[in-house]
């Protein structure tokens, strides 16, 4: 059928139904969707303050240090708490979706969705152990 | 278990109606029966005007999707049991206009599937007397569980990208088109790159997943999909750095 009928007395109207406003609160998936579409506003947080803060160290020992009593401002602290929440939850996403988007075979055999997403997870924690010994004097 | 359950049908009669109302039946539940036997003894005994598709009764054609207690769902492995005392709401597959009570137009769904070839696409046949095209258990195992699809529409019901943005290609179509790229005997990876690699096709989804989650057949679109994009960022990124020869 044509995409743009003409309604008639033989071909009558279709019904067609918008999505009700709160479409994204009837299933888990769809807030879980909706949250990662709305919170991709403190990803783009957490880059500029990644900039901000690589400008800061740039320029000089007083404007780094200046960076540095701004980020202990409360608000500050509170908007990278909730970024840091946000961007673990998009990471968190990005893991479970490694094993569906690459297929690894070894011996002829696939190797399962767990492990791939196992070896991210290492990866991450591995990362993180790395960062953390180099800022607490490695 | 009751003997007798409420069912609650939407219906939607065009020539009297300007949208859907819910008609309460009440129909036998025996074990063995699922929702679609329920929607069959309405026709048959209460209500011949009730409208809606179904064939093969075995999860095979992929007729019946409607929704049920709201969930997309294929009426002929639902079974009433499942629902307790009831009542069973059955509604049409949401994201599709309805023509008539539970039939939905699927033309959308059809056009979009054309425009990813699904099937075996060769420029050049090779001779009848070379024989035919062979084929390994794992290269068969590479595509198989995309070609599980029965083209219910059931992942373009819950998928809610498509309900916001009809003119994403949809989780069955690209899954097909997976399908077939991914069949050794195929030549058509590069002519279905364009079309799913448009802002409406595989970059439209954004992995909520739940087309999976309601997939009969276990076709796991979102994974045809997540897998696409990767070949599609690396096909990009060829394109970019490589001369069109070398590719």
């Amino acid at each position: 059928m044509n995409e743009h009928p003409a309604y008639t007395p033989y071909h009558p109207r279709w019904l067609r139904s918008r999505p009700s406003t709160y479409w994204w609160l009837k299933r888990r998936a769809y807030l879980a969707f909706i949250t990662r579409e709305l919170s991709s506003i403190f990803i783009a947080w957490f880059i500029v303050y990644l900039l901000l803060l690589i400008r800061a160290v740039s320029q000089s020992d007083a404007s780094y240090r200046q960076f540095l009593a701004w980020s202990r401002h409360p608000l500050v602290l509170l908007l990278n708490v909730v970024t840091l929440f946000f961007v673990v939850f998009h990471a968190v996403t990005w893991f479970n979706l490694a094993p569906k988007a690459m297929v690894v075979r070894m011996g002829g055999k696939r190797v399962p969705a767990s492990l791939i997403s196992a070896s991210n997870y290492l990866a991450w924690a591995g990362a993180t152990a790395l960062v953390l010994w180099l800022l607490l004097g490695g | 278990m009751a003997d007798r359950i409420t069912m609650r049908v939407a219906r939607y009669r065009p020539e009297d109606e300007s949208g859907a109302t819910v008609h309460e039946y009440e129909v036998p539940c025996p074990k063995e029966w699922v929702v679609l036997d329920g929607l069959n003894y309405i026709k048959d005994r209460l209500d011949g005007s009730l409208s809606y598709r179904w064939s093969c009764r075995m999860g095979i054609c992929g007729s019946c999707g409607m929704t049920v207690n709201g969930e997309p769902k294929l009426t002929c492995e639902t079974f009433l049991s499942d629902y307790g005392d009831g009542p069973v709401r059955v509604e049409p597959l949401r994201n599709f206009p309805v023509i008539r009570d539970l039939v939905v137009e699927i033309g959308d769904f059809m056009r979009k599937l054309v425009r990813v070839k699904p099937w075996i696409v060769r420029p050049n046949e090779k001779p009848l007397s070379e024989g035919e095209y062979r084929q390994t258990p794992e290269e068969m195992d590479e595509y198989k569980q995309f070609s599980m699809c029965i083209n219910c529409m059931l992942c373009y019901s819950a998928c809610p990208i498509y309900g916001l943005d009809p003119a994403f290609i949809g989780p069955a179509a690209i899954a097909l088109a997976q399908r077939y790229n991914l069949d050794s005997r195929d030549e058509g990876n590069e002519e279905r790159l364009d079309i799913l690699s448009e802002h409406e096709g595989i970059w439209g989804c954004t992995f909520v997943g739940e087309c999976t989650e309601v997939c009969p057949k276990d076709v796991d679109p979102a994974g045809a999909i997540q897998r696409y994009k990767l070949t599609a960022a690396l096909e990009g990124l060829k394109s970019f750095v490589m001369p069109r020869s070398a590719r």
